[in-house]
């Protein structure tokens, strides 16, 4: 008991700098997203990333905060993610009540960029902490302490969401939605992805084409038995397998086939489409 | 009539390898036989034609061989008698040749025949058992295109262009929108290869379609020549080679795929290969290169080439042509007035359209005045649909103008019968059956139609609700206590807040130098009741009446008590008549809420015909599966057995269908219920729904509250 009380305050002092980018993440634009972001951001306006899994939504926002020198505060929402989780709870250590700052509280007070990953997949009532946030306000309210965080100029809240989602569970309210300004990816052009996937990789020219081809034929499978296509993610992947001296077909099956379906006749049908190309 | 069940089931032992018990018993006699045949052929023997001779036949095999001749006779005389004489008539040559199992496939596939194409072709593939056997011998593992159509018309989908269906066929060729290919292909010994062979024909014929093969006209061309059916054969093998050229260029594998299943190239054709690999070789090219061919000799067609129909794929490309210039008019009209209308100053006329495209990769720009604008997916999809016709999008169809006249016109009604693609356009899906007798499905046996049901009087769920109020209120307090909560658990080692009980608790304790607890926090929990449920009801003819009447009110007090308990629940009706019209009737999807629109559909809920059960019972299960729950229930009010008109489906291969269905719901986590009123279904409901699977209430007035009853414990 004793030591994990001990990891707790190591813990709370290890976050505060984990959050700087020191080197620019690599990312290609795709139209003019960096000069809409950099106007949000300068207007305080918060931002909502839409678009299918994959396709540079991360990479998009780690640019973005190392282009305007904030440090990035992510948090990948899941369904048990509750508001205190965000805000900050009250842990005891060493005989004590004392309170802990939530990503979010910690993003507000040191003026981050916070980025909630996924944030359908949070439940329901925990987006309802950031409405105050991300409208005129800004400001976050802690109940428990009693405490009203007012965020500074450079603080901005970033949502993504993928709208691909079928399930009628995972719709964003639109009483969170309105709070935002939207900014919507998508694959990028196959020019461009082959070079985001030869730059990532350092795959030749001709292999990044082929894959970027697969991907294009999976992505004509959506809606006929598959929720999503191949995403430049899987791409990457799959091109890191074979600059390790992975063959080009069992590359893009355990690297795409695998990661779209279970469906045994998909998985058969998707791996055709790479023996189409390879 | 307990004959034919004990054969099947003495079949099934037989087939299933418990038969050395048998095998000990003695042959029966030529006369024992003949009498046992005359039973089962009765319908297909005359005075003419006895069944001695072929007693004779059967009368040499041991007993065990007769005893599993008997039992297939019995199941293919049951399709139809005329069936059952051909098969004992070849049975022992068959099983000489074949063996038991692969005589057992030798029938099979006959009545499969027999399902798709009738009597008289079925008996053809049974006397050609020579034929058989050689392409069995060959095949080993021969591949049906039922089993691999699904992954065909996926990966056809994946590689783009328009959408293309598979279809059975005798002659192998596509009209661009369905592709005829071989029911079965066993020419190879490995079904690896099999499979390819398929794929290349699939790829060939979707490349005619994406690579524009008829997109001039063809009929003249041909009707030039002395012999047009030679020059056909010619531009057909030009094609092939046109097209394995231009696949080379995107798709590398494609190519090879082809190349590898052609033998190789004569020296003359080798330079045309060449010719061909330019961006933009188009069948013209191959139309251009006739001349010079024509006089030369043939050489074989490549084993994945079909026929050319230019004629009967001219008329299917001009019907889509004409069609799709309609439906891009109205789209582009459409988009022209949203362009208009988000110009920021006012503009003389309207937007000009103009289009880039490229035929290799069916991708285009359009724009819009000189702006690129991205087209909703309706109008990109026309359009790649129209470069595939054109190569190009023709500059007229972007003309403002347009083609007036056509846009009047009312859309041409496509005819709705035929073969399974068409069935699909016309809104039906087809569905498996399972025939006990054969161990196996009938392949797309079913049409099911799934429409909206009628609206009924809008005041009779208020009358039932009024009727019976008092027992709704009960049912509704009872469903109310079921209702999962958010409940907080106390002292855990980890949660969402601090337990500040125990924490006081673990300070003192500490205090006075006791160790203190670690079970600091609390943890909201919400112990969700995690529920779907699909109720299916029959809406069969047989529930005419006082029936029809206590179900309606089931469903008035079920739909109460679910609103308390905030279930998701979907509510269907099944009907039907044949396999080839088989009614789902939506009353209440799990999307709409109990509402006056899903209050009048209960209302209209009426007998209509007859009780498919194992269609309906796979359609609903593939919606249930849709749904995201913990738990899944098929919940089922009905009033009797399955049956319906005519084909055979009353009795026991109805409920052996049925149950097969069901088992395959289980399988896919569903859990199957059943309330009936049906005093007989001790008799066969265990068998369908297993031992603790259903509920059967006598009275049929007990029926509304009873349901509710049932539904309350099944879920607590």
């Amino acid at each position: 008991m004793r030591t994990e009380m001990n990891d707790l305050h190591d813990a709370r002092r290890l976050n505060a700098d984990l959050d700087r980018i020191e080197t620019e993440p690599y990312y290609e634009p795709v139209g003019g997203e960096v000069a809409l972001f950099e106007a949000a951001w300068a207007s305080r306006v918060p931002v909502l990333l839409k678009g299918p899994t994959g396709c540079g939504k991360t990479r998009f926002v780690e640019h973005m905060a190392w282009r305007l020198a904030r440090p990035l505060v992510t948090v990948s929402c899941h369904d048990d993610l509750t508001a205190s989780d965000l805000v900050g709870r009250y842990l005891i250590v060493d005989d004590q009540t004392v309170w802990v700052d939530g990503p979010l509280a910690r993003a507000v007070r040191s003026g981050s960029i916070c980025y909630l990953d996924e944030i359908v997949e949070a439940r329901k009532d925990t987006t309802v902490v950031i409405h105050p946030l991300a409208d005129s306000r800004r400001i976050l309210p802690m109940e428990k302490r009693g405490e009203l965080l007012r965020a500074p100029p450079e603080f901005m809240l970033i949502l993504s969401y993928n709208p691909g989602y079928q399930s009628v569970l995972k719709e964003l309210k639109h009483s969170t939605r309105q709070r935002f300004v939207a900014i919507e990816f998508d694959y990028p052009r196959p020019d461009l992805e082959a070079r985001i996937v030869l730059t990532e990789t350092g795959i030749d020219a001709a292999t990044a084409g082929r894959l970027v081809k697969f991907a294009a034929m999976t992505r004509n499978l959506k809606g006929s038995g598959l929720d999503e296509g191949a995403s430049t993610r899987l791409l990457v992947h799959a091109a890191q397998l074979m600059q390790r001296g992975v063959a080009a077909r069992p590359a893009c099956t355990a690297a795409v086939s695998l990661a779209l379906s279970d469906d045994p006749e998909m998985l058969a049908a998707i791996d055709e489409l790479a023996s189409a190309v390879f | 009539m307990n004959w034919p069940l004990q054969c099947s089931r003495s079949a099934s032992r037989s087939l299933h390898g418990q038969s050395h018990n048998v095998t000990k018993r003695t042959p029966l006699s030529q006369q024992e036989l003949e009498e046992k045949l005359d039973d089962i052929l009765v319908a297909a023997l005359s005075s003419r034609r006895s069944a001695a001779a072929i007693a004779a036949g059967i009368a040499p095999l041991s007993r065990a061989q007769q005893d599993f001749v008997l039992s297939w006779a019995q199941v293919a005389a049951h399709n139809v008698a005329e069936l059952g004489y051909q098969f004992t008539a070849q049975a022992p040559q068959a099983l000489a040749l074949l063996g038991q199992p692969g005589t057992e496939k030798w029938l099979l596939r006959a009545l499969d025949v027999y399902d798709k194409q009738g009597l008289y072709p079925a008996c053809a593939a049974l006397k050609d058992l020579v034929g058989y056997k050689r392409g069995s011998d060959a095949a080993g593992e021969g591949v049906a295109l039922a089993g691999v159509a699904r992954v065909l018309e996926l990966f056809l989908r994946g590689l783009s262009g328009r959408r293309l269906l598979l279809e059975a066929a005798d002659d192998t060729w596509t009209d661009t929108e369905i592709i005829y290919l071989p029911g079965r292909i066993a020419r190879y010994p490995a079904r690896e290869q099999n499979f390819r062979l398929y794929k290349a024909i699939a790829v060939h014929h979707w490349a005619q379609a994406r690579y524009g093969s008829f997109n001039i006209e063809l009929g003249p061309v041909l009707a030039d020549y002395p012999v047009p059916e030679r020059a056909l054969a010619w531009l057909n093998l030009l094609e092939a080679i046109r097209l394995e050229a231009r696949m080379g260029r995107g798709f590398a594998g494609l190519a090879a795929l082809l190349a590898a299943l052609r033998p190789e190239l004569p020296a003359s054709l080798v330079p045309v290969h060449g010719r061909f690999l330019r961006a933009d070789s188009s069948v013209a090219d191959s139309v251009l290169l006739l001349r010079e061919f024509y006089s030369l000799p043939l050489p074989e067609p490549f084993p994945y080439m079909g026929s050319l129909h230019p004629q009967r794929a001219a008329q299917v490309r001009g019907e889509r042509i004409a069609k799709e210039r309609r439906a891009l008019y109205t789209e582009l009209t459409q988009l022209r007035l949203k362009l208009q209308a988000g110009r920021a100053e006012a503009q003389e006329g309207e937007p000009e359209l103009d289009a880039e495209s490229s035929l290799e990769t069916l991708e285009f720009e359009l724009q819009a005045d000189g702006e690129a604008v991205a087209p909703p997916e309706e109008v990109a999809k026309l359009l790649r649909s129209i470069i595939q016709d054109f190569g190009e999008i023709p500059e007229e169809y972007l003309l403002a103008s347009g083609p007036g006249a056509y846009a009047a016109e009312a859309p041409p009604q496509g005819e709705s019968a035929g073969g399974p693609a068409e069935t699909r356009a016309a809104g039906g899906r087809l569905y498996d059956e399972w025939d006990f007798r054969r161990r196996d499905y009938r392949k797309d046996w079913c049409v099911l139609f799934e429409s909206e049901a009628l609206a009924g009087d809008p005041a009779y769920v208020a009358a039932v609700r009024a009727r019976y109020a008092g027992r709704i209120a009960q049912l509704r307090r009872r469903f109310e206590a079921l209702r999962g909560e958010n409940r907080l658990a106390r002292r855990q080692h980890e949660g969402d807040d601090i337990d500040f009980d125990a924490a006081v608790e673990a300070h003192a304790d500490r205090r006075s130098g006791i160790e203190p607890s670690e079970r600091l926090f609390v943890q909201r929990r919400r112990s969700e009741r995690n529920i779907a449920v699909m109720f299916m009801v029959d809406m069969s003819g047989s529930t005419k009446g006082w029936i029809n009447a206590c179900e309606r009110e089931a469903l008035v007090l079920l739909c109460e008590a679910l609103e308390a308990l905030g279930d998701r629940y979907a509510i269907y009706g099944f009907s039907g008549w044949t396999r080839k019209r088989c009614e789902i009737y939506r009353i209440k999807t799990f999307d709409d809420s109990y509402d006056e629109a899903v209050r009048g559909r209960i209302a209209g809920v009426e007998p209509r015909d007859y009780t498919r059960m194992g269609v309906a019972i796979r359609h609903l299960a593939g919606i249930l599966n849709q749904v995201e729950a913990k738990t899944r229930i098929l919940f089922t009010l009905s009033d009797g057995k399955p049956d319906d008109f005519h084909d055979g489906y009353r009795g026991e291969y109805g409920i052996e269908d049925t149950r097969q269905a069901l088992i395959e719901a289980r399988r896919s986590g569903i859990h199957p219920f059943c309330v009936t009123i049906d005093e007989e279904a001790r008799d066969y409901l265990p068998h369908m729904y297993g031992p603790a699977s259903w509920v059967l209430i006598d009275d049929a007035g007990q029926l509304p509250l009873k349901t509710a009853e049932v539904y309350r414990r099944l879920t607590s």
